[in-house]
């Protein structure tokens, strides 16, 4: 009895840790999407509505374009979104412990007060003060907090995205090298005075010198500046994996460059700051959405360019709305299907990807091992992502929490994404998750309440090589009839900024 | 030994029988040693605990002699299988005497009647110790004259204490600490059990197994505390600290620990020292007074005061004072550390059980959150925290943090800031003073002499520009007028240096800290 007790509680403790959180597969809109678009069948309206101008798609580039279209005094926009939940992939959850984003997580600060999310942020109060030159700064709760990032490697955190521990001089010196690559870029300008690389990539040149950079891949030119270094090497892996879905080798030299330089202000300048909330950019999304109306669970089969009639199907049925103007906010995949004269044309290339949100209990002890708690949280032998902490930029740092898991099917076209992904219910994704976690938190499932899991099976465009410059791209910017397009995938790489600033462009067409 | 046991008896024994009873004494000497050792360990731990080490060794001393004459008494009770009972009291006197500085440990932050616990623990122990001797002597019985008996188990007895109050300073303390002692006398008592259900085999008769069963498992759950103590304290962490460590917690938010020496006792986080009660005065009446004075001049006497981190209560002891607060709230992120303050006697005493005034309002919140979430304006805003030797303190002290103080500050309040040393950390004291008033304060850093921490300093801030006070209530043990008036004076080491403001996005303050204190360890 005496001994028997303590064994048997342990047992106990054993099975119940081995038992899997509860937690949800939550749907993304790819349901109703595929059996309501993908067939083809254009169902007979009973019904009929008028609107002034139709936004097809509640993801950024829509919202974006209904705030620009209230600003500039038009009134009778509609957005219809296909989901139940407007967004996109800048979606948001929250918990009775924290908010947390569903996909996209932050901006990078705006470099000058004339730039278009400016208006944005200052109407969400999220602008401190101008500096003198006239940059916005960001107000310090929004800045994200230092530790921003750090590594899992070799049983110990270390701070940063580089992992400087341990590095050779040549390490170091080819880390110098790429830096000074980067600043020559950031300081390049066309004889207009465009830079070679801005966000969004509407203010930037078409100079070929730079579009040139989109024929190879982006580990085709890293190999040309001899830059090797294993190091640097997986952090330009890691931020392709990160922000494209691709590794180095598949990724556009163009949209790998962009992805350093075009955040940096000029030579020797730091990184512009990262500005995020506790549930991403969909803070970003709220703010867009409060002077929107819109209509969730409408799904848009058919659009006819000549007359801006759509066809399309809400909760009782279909229905025939009749607009001034068009503005199709969806990515190409669905435009090319819906819109009448786009339909069998070519589209971008899209990336998978997993996003769960851990609701944590109880953070896991640190062990104080390294660098302490980041927003990012990367492991170094992983293919995953890492997480990131939904409560680090408020600055709760004990207790529960929600972390943030990524996972990109780099690489990966949709036949292989299926492959993988045959089978994998919510428990084989939370033991895949927790495995995850457990390389730097042996204790993670003690403390896990549960685990939502999203399947964002087009995620994003890839900037694969040759496609970030190419007249199908510029192409598909352009309207047919009344219908106007407006999505980040137009820009050939997946960001808020991106999309932001097609939704204004798609306003600035449809207000005149 | 030998020679001892081979002075021959009047009727001579067999020699396995002398073999017997010369173990039984070494029993005897074994048991003593015991039972000395948990009456010391009872009365150390109360003085620790407690404090008032005279009023704890002689309640203790006197309980424990009289539960051991309730135990010889009550011996005359037992009757029939004396080996049974011999080994029993064994295996009790194990249990209970080797569980208790564990149990003492960790009952104190929890049980708010300590003293009661301590005080069955001794009791306890007493009438067990008190059954060991007389049932012995009466195992003994037939194999001596009464005479011989007596003088040879009183001698191990006397000569087991004589060893036992050595051991105790010399060995068990220092090598082993107050939790392992007992527990290594747990196996020792738990051995003399086992070791007895051999030696006392003939007068056993039956059901030995089932006794050896039973011993040998109290030994292995002995050994096994011995082995785990690191729970409770470790060695390491007792040579970390000059004093002997009378308490430590791991909380989910940092490790405390309270120490005890000559001058009184220390409280560490992480660590590092809070406060030692020798000379925590200056600290918080510097804390307390200056900012209560300036909110005063300006406004009145503070009526709503706020206090931000200063679990310990000391700083919540000084605002106390002033009859005409009305309110004060403390937020502090560690219940453990609150409840600690609150029901530890000594840091109870030493904060006059602040926590119990009715005027007091306790959150355990993290003090940026709860400042973002929480409206509210105040007439004196004191904050205390921890160095910032870490991120998640760090933030506490950034431009957001000092915003958001300000947006708690009535328009004519007054806050202080606990910076660090200007002498020590003289980048990382102004990079406080700037970051404050970069976040629209008007600020007068000011410091004062600690003996437990050097020279130490603080900032005193409002929202409009103003002079610093000249005026403190009398009486108070170290600040008076003239001492407050030079403690706004900078010496020419302390005074300022450029530094970056302290904000979320850079933690700059951290690196500074870091970098500056390193080169004192």
């Amino acid at each position: 009895m005496l001994l028997g007790a303590p064994i048997a509680a342990q047992l106990a403790c054993r099975s119940h840790a081995r038992a899997l959180p509860p937690g949800t597969l939550l749907e993304t809109g790819m349901t109703r999407g595929h059996s309501l678009v993908r067939d083809g069948h254009v169902p007979v309206p009973q019904r009929t509505r008028q609107v002034g101008v139709a936004i097809v798609g509640g993801g950024v580039a829509g919202l974006a374009c209904a705030w620009e279209l209230k600003r500039r005094g038009v009134t009778d926009a509609v957005v219809f979104e296909l989901d139940d939940v407007h967004g996109g992939t800048a979606r948001g959850g929250a918990s009775a412990v924290t908010s947390y984003p569903w996909g996209a997580h932050y901006i990078v600060a705006p470099q000058a007060s004339g730039e278009a999310l400016v208006p944005l942020l200052a109407e969400m109060g999220a602008i401190e003060s101008y500096a003198a030159d006239g940059a916005p700064i960001i107000d310090e709760a929004l800045r994200c907090r230092e530790p921003e990032e750090r590594v899992w490697y070799l049983g110990r955190w270390w701070e940063g995205l580089y992992l400087d521990a341990g590095a050779s001089a040549d390490d170091r010196r080819q880390l110098e090298q790429f830096k000074h690559e980067i600043d020559l870029w950031s300081a390049w300008r066309d004889d207009r005075g465009r830079r070679a690389f801005a966000i969004p990539r509407s203010a930037a040149t078409d100079d070929p010198r730079v579009t040139a950079l989109d024929k190879i891949s982006f580990a085709a030119w890293l190999d040309g500046k001899r830059l090797t270094s294993p190091r640097l090497r997986w952090l330009c892996d890691y931020g392709c994996r990160d922000d494209y879905t691709l590794t180095a080798a598949t990724t556009s030299a163009w949209a790998g460059i962009f992805y350093f330089a075009a955040r940096q202000k000029g030579p020797g300048a730091p990184s512009q700051t990262v500005v995020t909330w506790p549930n991403g950019n969909a803070a970003l999304v709220a703010q867009l959405a409060k002077s929107a109306r819109i209509e969730t669970g409408v799904t848009a089969v058919s659009i006819d360019d000549a007359t801006g009639r759509i066809i399309a199907i809400d909760r009782d049925g279909p229905i025939a709305v009749d607009a001034r103007k068009v503005v199709v906010a969806t990515p190409a995949f669905v435009a090319n299907r819906v819109v009448r004269s786009r339909r069998g044309q070519p589209h971008g290339d899209y990336g998978a990807w997993v996003v769960a949100n851990v609701h944590l209990n109880e953070r896991p002890i640190e062990r104080g091992r390294g660098c302490p708690p980041a927003w990012d949280n990367v492991f170094r032998d992983s293919p995953s992502l890492g997480y990131v902490s939904a409560t680090h930029q408020r600055g709760r740092d004990r207790g529960p929490t929600v972390w943030t898991w990524y996972y990109a099917f780099a690489d990966d076209d949709a036949a292989s994404v299926r492959r993988k992904l045959a089978g994998a219910g919510h428990a084989e994704w939370a033991e895949v998750i927790l495995t995850d976690l457990e390389r730097a938190h042996p204790d993670v499932r003690d403390r896990v309440a549960s685990i939502d899991v999203a399947f964002w099976g087009h995620g994003m465009v890839r900037p694969r090589v040759g496609s970030c410059w190419s007249d199908a791209l510029a192409a598909r910017s352009q309207p047919a009839g009344n219908v106007h397009f407006a999505h980040t995938d137009l820009s050939g790489l997946a960001l808020f900024e991106e999309a932001f600033d097609h939704g204004l462009r798609a306003a600035r067409e449809v207000a005149t | 030994m030998e020679s001892l046991s081979s002075s021959p008896p009047p009727s001579p024994a067999p020699a396995a029988d002398t073999i017997r009873a010369t173990a039984l004494y070494l029993n005897v000497f074994i048991v003593a040693i015991c039972g000395l050792v948990y009456e010391l360990l009872a009365g150390t731990l109360g003085s620790y605990l407690l404090g008032d080490s005279v009023t704890q060794f002689s309640l203790v001393i006197g309980l424990y002699l009289s539960a051991m004459g309730v135990g010889a008494w009550l011996s005359r009770k037992l009757d029939g299988e004396l080996a049974r009972r011999f080994v029993e009291i064994e295996l009790a006197v194990a249990v209970v005497g080797g569980l208790s500085a564990p149990v003492l440990f960790l009952s104190f932050g929890t049980v708010v009647h300590f003293q009661v616990v301590l005080l069955a623990f001794v009791s306890a122990i007493g009438v067990l110790v008190g059954l060991e001797l007389p049932i012995l002597m009466r195992l003994l019985e037939g194999q001596l004259a009464f005479k011989d008996l007596i003088s040879r188990v009183l001698t191990f007895d006397y000569i087991g204490a004589l060893a036992a109050s050595l051991m105790f300073p010399l060995v068990l303390v220092p090598k082993l600490g107050l939790v392992r002692s007992s527990l290594a006398m747990g196996c020792a008592n738990a051995g003399v059990a086992l070791w007895g259900t051999w030696l006392l085999a003939p007068q056993l008769a039956k059901r030995v197994v089932g006794l050896r069963v039973r011993a040998a498992i109290v030994l292995i759950v002995m050994i096994a505390g011995v082995v785990t103590a690191d729970y409770f304290s470790t060695w390491a962490e007792d040579e970390m600290y000059a004093d002997p460590v009378v308490y430590t917690k791991q909380t989910p938010y940092q490790r405390i620990v309270v120490t005890r020496g000559k001058a009184g006792f220390q409280l560490f986080l992480n660590g590092n020292l809070q406060f030692s009660s020798a000379d925590e005065y200056r600290y918080h009446e510097a804390l307390v007074h200056p900012v209560m004075a300036a909110a005063t001049a300006y406004s009145g006497p503070p009526k709503q005061v706020l206090i931000l981190g200063g679990g310990d209560g000391l700083a919540l002891r000084e605002v106390l004072t002033y009859p005409t607060v009305e309110h004060v709230t403390l937020v502090d992120l560690d219940p453990a550390m609150t409840s600690l303050s609150r029901h530890f006697p000594a840091l109870a005493e030493l904060n006059h059980h602040s926590f119990d005034d009715p005027r007091v309002t306790l959150v355990n919140d993290d003090a940026m959150v709860w400042l973002d979430e929480h409206p509210g304006q105040y007439d004196a805003i004191v904050v205390d925290f921890p160095d910032p030797n870490n991120f998640a303190l760090g933030k506490l002290f950034t431009k957001l943090f000092y915003r958001r103080v300000r947006a708690h500050l009535a328009p004519a309040g007054a806050a202080v800031v606990q910076a660090t040393s200007p002498l020590f950390a003289r980048r990382s004291y102004w990079c406080i003073a700037d970051t404050m008033a970069a976040a629209g304060l008007a600020v007068h850093p000011y410091h004062v002499t600690v003996p437990s921490f050097g020279v130490w300093g603080y900032v005193l801030a409002r929202v409009q520009p103003f002079d610093p006070p000249t005026h403190v209530p009398p009486h108070l043990r170290f600040l008076n007028d003239e001492a407050l008036a030079g403690m706004f004076e900078m010496p020419a080491d302390m005074t300022h240096v450029p530094v970056e403001i302290n904000q979320l996005d850079n933690q700059a303050l951290v690196r500074y800290y870091e970098r500056e204190w390193r080169r004192w360890e």
